[in-house]
């Protein structure tokens, strides 16, 4: 049993010293494999927002993961040809900026999240699943049918986009940026979490009549908690475009949101740094295992199976010792 | 007589065959504890829900400090003033028992939307949360989780929460279930005195509570009120003698 405290500096401390062992032996596949997992981690953390504070059970985080894809995509797609994304009302250009891909991935996950948010949050449990499940599949059949940008083939960009002062196409470098995003969501997750606006989605998750009764509204609070958790994974979904330099509609499946609960149930529901763990045993497991049958996922399965049953904490919960704070 | 702060006018509530309530008025005045009983199943928790918005009458006007609130959702009621309690505990279990009276406090202020600062560090939440706290005895038991508290140790949270927001009419549904004789007399002599503050609409099956403390009592039956009156009043009404003191003995 380690201190959960303890725990989250060894991992973070691990996500600095594996990939610039790696740098150091030479071996730049191992720091790809550390940006995947920083990448998922990044995704998890945001559904982790929604899922773990504000118990929302999105099976269509993909959506959000693959509208920061596309943003990417179609914004470089448009540098690279040099040809204006719009021309009306206003011109707008293509960009290879990072930061300007950020943010409107951002802003974009955050209006679409907005919008399925009002839509979904007025079912619950099961529907609420299931409506968020349609509208990945409603994005997913519409990316593949989106012939301007490579339907079901997909997009490639040929030049990793470039940040300010660093080259990105040094793997070491990208993978600086995008552990150094992941801090930073997870640093704002951990002010959150304590925040009154927290302390309040908590306990909306928990029990909304309470809420309700001391003059709060649970929906508007669960619908905030939506958007900020969908802008985080579009920010990843993003930086994963990036990484691959090439998007798809198979950002948008409903493989790749069950993907995302299956990484945070692993990591720990609600545990600031499970999407982490999550994602180290995801792509260890990935690429270990896959390397050795296609059928990894079974073995995937079998993981999961026993953490939902005999650890419900998920591993931080398992190595720390403390159940809560979801039982 | 002065004016009412809560009043329904005539509301039934059905569901499907069954009339829950029916054509129940009843009003709350300042200063006063006007409490209801009635034998299980007689309706009360159901127009408890109607007063405080969790449930829509099917007809009939709730009516709070002179104004119709029957369209107005549960959290507008509670921001207009109304603190309720709940017969069976409504608290966040995982939480500890000062997070779940800062919510009330934080609901009390009005603005949750703010992101930075821990919740508990906020000095104005904190004094609010714990003074409420204090006035019920449950200071001590601060850091504790709700979950880990006693099932009367949550009954007196139920009312802490309520203290926090300071409301102008309390309306509490059988705050004594399950407190034991030692812990209703306590809370008894509290709500005694709360009554200054703002009224209580009280919901309770504890008979020595009720006469003790009532200014008023309604009697409920099958839906209907069937008296409204002091307590001698309904201590001697035979109606409700038959109807339900006759069953109490
Ligand atoms: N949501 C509902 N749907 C259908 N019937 C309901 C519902 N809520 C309550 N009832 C019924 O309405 C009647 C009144 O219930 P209510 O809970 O108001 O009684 P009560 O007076 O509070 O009883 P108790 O003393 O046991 O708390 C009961 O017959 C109950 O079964
Ligand atoms: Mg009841």
């Amino acid at each position: 049993m380690i201190n959960e405290r303890i725990l989250n500096g060894l991992l973070m401390l691990g996500l600095i010293a594996v990939p610039l062992w790696a740098l150091w032996a030479d071996e730049p596949f191992t720091i790809t494999l550390t940006t995947r997992v920083v990448i998922l981690a990044l995704a998890a953390a945001g559904l982790n927002i929604a899922l773990g504070i504000g118990g929302l059970v999105s099976l269509g985080h993909a959506v959000f993961f693959g509208i920061g894809g596309y943003t990417m995509g179609v914004l470089a797609y448009h540098a690279q040809t040099f040809t204006p994304l719009a021309e009306w009302p206003w011109v707008i250009e293509g960009t290879k900026s990072m930061p300007v891909i950020w943010v409107s991935a951002i802003l974009l996950a955050a209006l679409a999240a907005f919008v399925i948010g009002i839509l979904s949050l007025r079912t619950s449990g099961v529907y609420f699943i299931m409506i968020t499940l349609a509208f990945g599949q409603m994005f997913f059949f519409f990316t593949i049918s989106w012939s301007a940008y490579g339907g079901e083939d997909g997009l490639s960009i040929y030049v990793r986009n470039g940040f300010p002062g660093l080259n990105t196409l040094v793997p070491i470098q990208f993978y600086g940026l995008c552990v150094g995003l992941l801090c930073v969501v997870l640093f704002l997750t951990s002010r959150l979490i304590h925040s009154p606006f927290g302390l309040a989605l908590n306990a909306a998750r928990q029990i909304p009549s309470r809420v309700e009764t001391v003059g709060l509204n649970p929906m508007r609070l669960k619908l905030l908690a939506f958007v900020i958790s969908g802008a985080v994974t579009g920010l990843a979904g993003a930086l994963f475009a990036d990484l691959n330099r090439f998007v798809s509609p198979t950002m948008f499946s409903w493989q790749m949101s069950g993907e995302l609960i299956v990484l945070i149930i692993i990591g720990g529901v609600g545990r600031l740094f499970g999407p982490v763990l999550g994602a180290i045993v995801f792509v260890a497991l990935e690429h270990w295992l896959g390397g050795i049958s296609d059928y990894w996922h079974i073995f995937l399965g079998l993981i999961l199976l026993l953490i939902v049953l005999f650890a419900r904490g998920g591993l931080v919960g398992l190595l720390t010792g403390k159940e809560g704070p979801h039982v | 007589m002065s004016e009412a702060i809560l009043k329904t006018e005539r509301i039934c509530k059905n569901f499907g065959a069954l009339q829950a309530c029916q054509d129940v008025s009843i009003d709350l005045r300042p200063g006063e504890i006007h409490a209801i009983i009635g034998p299980n199943g007689a309706g009360k928790s159901t127009l408890i829900a109607q007063i405080c918005g969790s449930l829509r009458p099917t007809s009939g006007t709730v009516e709070f400090t002179g104004r119709d609130i029957t369209d107005t959702g549960t959290a507008a009621r509670a921001r207009l003033g109304l603190g309720r309690t709940f017969q069976i505990s409504a608290l966040a279990m995982e939480d500890s028992v000062l997070q779940n009276a800062v919510l009330g406090a934080l609901g009390a202020s009005g603005h949750p939307w703010r992101f930075w600062r821990p919740a508990l560090a906020d000095k104005d939440l904190r004094m609010r949360a714990e003074s409420a706290l204090q006035r019920v005895g449950l200071v001590e038991q601060m850091h504790a989780r709700c979950a880990d508290l006693s099932h009367g140790q949550r009954r007196q949270l139920e009312v802490a929460v309520a203290l926090t927001l300071a409301p102008k009419a309390f309306v509490m549904d059988e705050p004594m279930a399950g407190l034991g004789a030692g812990g209703s007399r306590t809370l008894t002599g509290f709500l005694d005195e709360l009554r200054a503050e703002a009224p209580i609409l009280l919901v309770e099956h504890d008979m020595d509570a009720v006469f003790a403390l009532a200014d008023r009592i309604s009697v409920l039956v099958y839906g209907r009120i069937i008296a409204t009156g002091s307590v001698d009043e309904i201590r001697r009404d035979p109606t409700v003698r038959e109807a339900y003191l006759g069953e109490d003995p």
